[in-house]
């Protein structure tokens, strides 16, 4: 079923964006094991070879923008294991994504809280 | 008679973990959430729980998309905390109670769920953050039953539905004929989105009717679809699900022991609420 309605800034993980994604999300799955993740570490364009990425994953990746990578197919929990490998925290991934600064981001959340 | 005695909803961010790992619970950031844990740990102390009967969400350590469970529960002897990735430590092995696990299991397929059943599962932050937070020093007293919710592939299983498995659930404990007592836990949220443009997403004034639902009763939430809770709480705050379906297995007379809510930590509002069930309602309901 396709996504039934739009939610400002939020792509939801649905059938197609499944289908579009998984051999993403499949390489992004195998860094639980930390064999894998040296793997990927050691040669980055064997390894998505291996897990057979498309142009537009590859090109995503590249770009280290995570938007375009939720773009290609990319599921959250599934991309939180490859920003682990780069040392990218949530914040860090927030503050790209909302294009603002990591301090800018943290602030953000604790205006929030102040509200 | 299995019993019920109480819920505990609590939020899990895998931050947690690290900042135990570091000791870091006195510092100002933390202090807020980990402040949260005495007054629970000394309910638990004198309550002294059997079995955990755990709602949470797998992030992408026991299931992938190639078999995704809408529901799953666990009917493992032992249940392993396994690497996820990005460096949160592992905690030792917690113990199932395979006994319990089938028995809840007849019931809800009894009653019209269809749960994959495992019993081999690997237990991720969701579980063994909460594990900490009750008891510190990871010697664990009680066994666990998990019971997957799966929040990661659209559609997800809305509040109606995830409140139906909570109620199948609880009834299934409460006609279980051997004396233990029954802790549940509902596992995640409040508000917070990671992904997106929407990135770092909170809503206080839901997760507000959230918290006094859990008290009163989770029926009015069940008026949102699993989309309006994204909406609301933030595309994972729909780990809501598995504060609803623990709340809605425990029927029955409630008391409200601990509350607390700050925002943040790291992208997300937290919350710890522990209610005790003070009457039940489920066996007695024939």
């Amino acid at each position: 079923m396709a996504q039934t309605r739009t939610i400002e800034g939020t792509t939801i993980f649905e059938g197609g964006q499944a289908t579009k994604g998984y051999q993403l999300n499949k390489m992004c799955f195998s860094f639980n094991d930390p064999e894998n993740r040296k793997a990927f570490l050691a040669d980055q364009a064997a390894y998505m070879d291996k897990y057979k990425l498309t142009a537009d994953q590859r090109a995503a990746l590249a770009s280290g923008s995570v938007l375009k990578m939720i773009e290609a197919g990319g599921n959250a929990y599934y991309l939180a294991k490859l920003a682990g490998i780069l040392g990218l925290g949530v914040q860090d991934i927030g503050a790209q994504q909302t294009g603002m600064s990591v301090e800018a981001f943290k602030q953000k959340l604790l205006d929030a809280g102040r509200q | 008679m299995a019993r019920i005695i109480g819920t505990l909803s609590t939020s899990h961010i895998p931050a947690i973990g690290n900042a135990i790992a570091k000791k870091q619970q006195n510092e100002p950031y933390w202090k807020p959430f980990f402040e949260a844990w005495p007054p629970v740990r000394e309910w638990l102390a004198h309550e002294r729980p059997d079995v955990i009967v755990f709602f949470y969400n797998d992030h992408g350590l026991n299931f992938f998309l190639d078999k995704m469970p809408t529901f799953a529960i666990g009917a493992c002897a032992e249940y392993v905390s396994e690497d996820e990735g990005w460096g949160i430590p592992t905690i030792p092995s917690i113990k199932g109670n395979p006994k319990l696990s089938w028995h809840i299991i007849n019931g809800v397929v009894e009653d019209g769920f269809d749960p994959v059943m495992c019993q081999e599962m690997a237990v991720d932050h969701a579980i063994t953050n909460p594990m900490l937070l009750m008891y510190p020093d990871a010697h664990w007293p009680a066994a666990i039953v998990p019971i997957a919710i799966n929040s990661i592939q659209h559609p997800l299983p809305g509040p109606k539905r995830c409140y139906g498995l909570g109620r199948a659930v609880g009834k299934a404990i409460e006609s279980y004929p051997e004396d233990l007592k029954v802790l549940l836990v509902g596992s995640g949220g409040l508000s917070h989105q990671l992904d997106g443009a929407r990135a770092g997403f909170i809503n206080k004034a839901f997760d507000a009717e959230c918290l006094e639902a859990m008290v009163s009763g989770v029926e009015p939430l069940l008026k949102y679809s699993s989309l309006d809770v994204v909406e609301k709480a933030g595309a994972q705050g729909v780990e809501l699900m598995c504060w609803i379906a623990a709340r809605a297995a425990m029927q029955g007379d409630v008391t409200e022991v601990a509350r607390t809510y700050h925002i943040p930590i790291s992208n997300t509002a937290s919350a710890v609420q522990l209610l005790s069930h003070t009457r039940t309602a489920i066996a007695k309901a024939a």
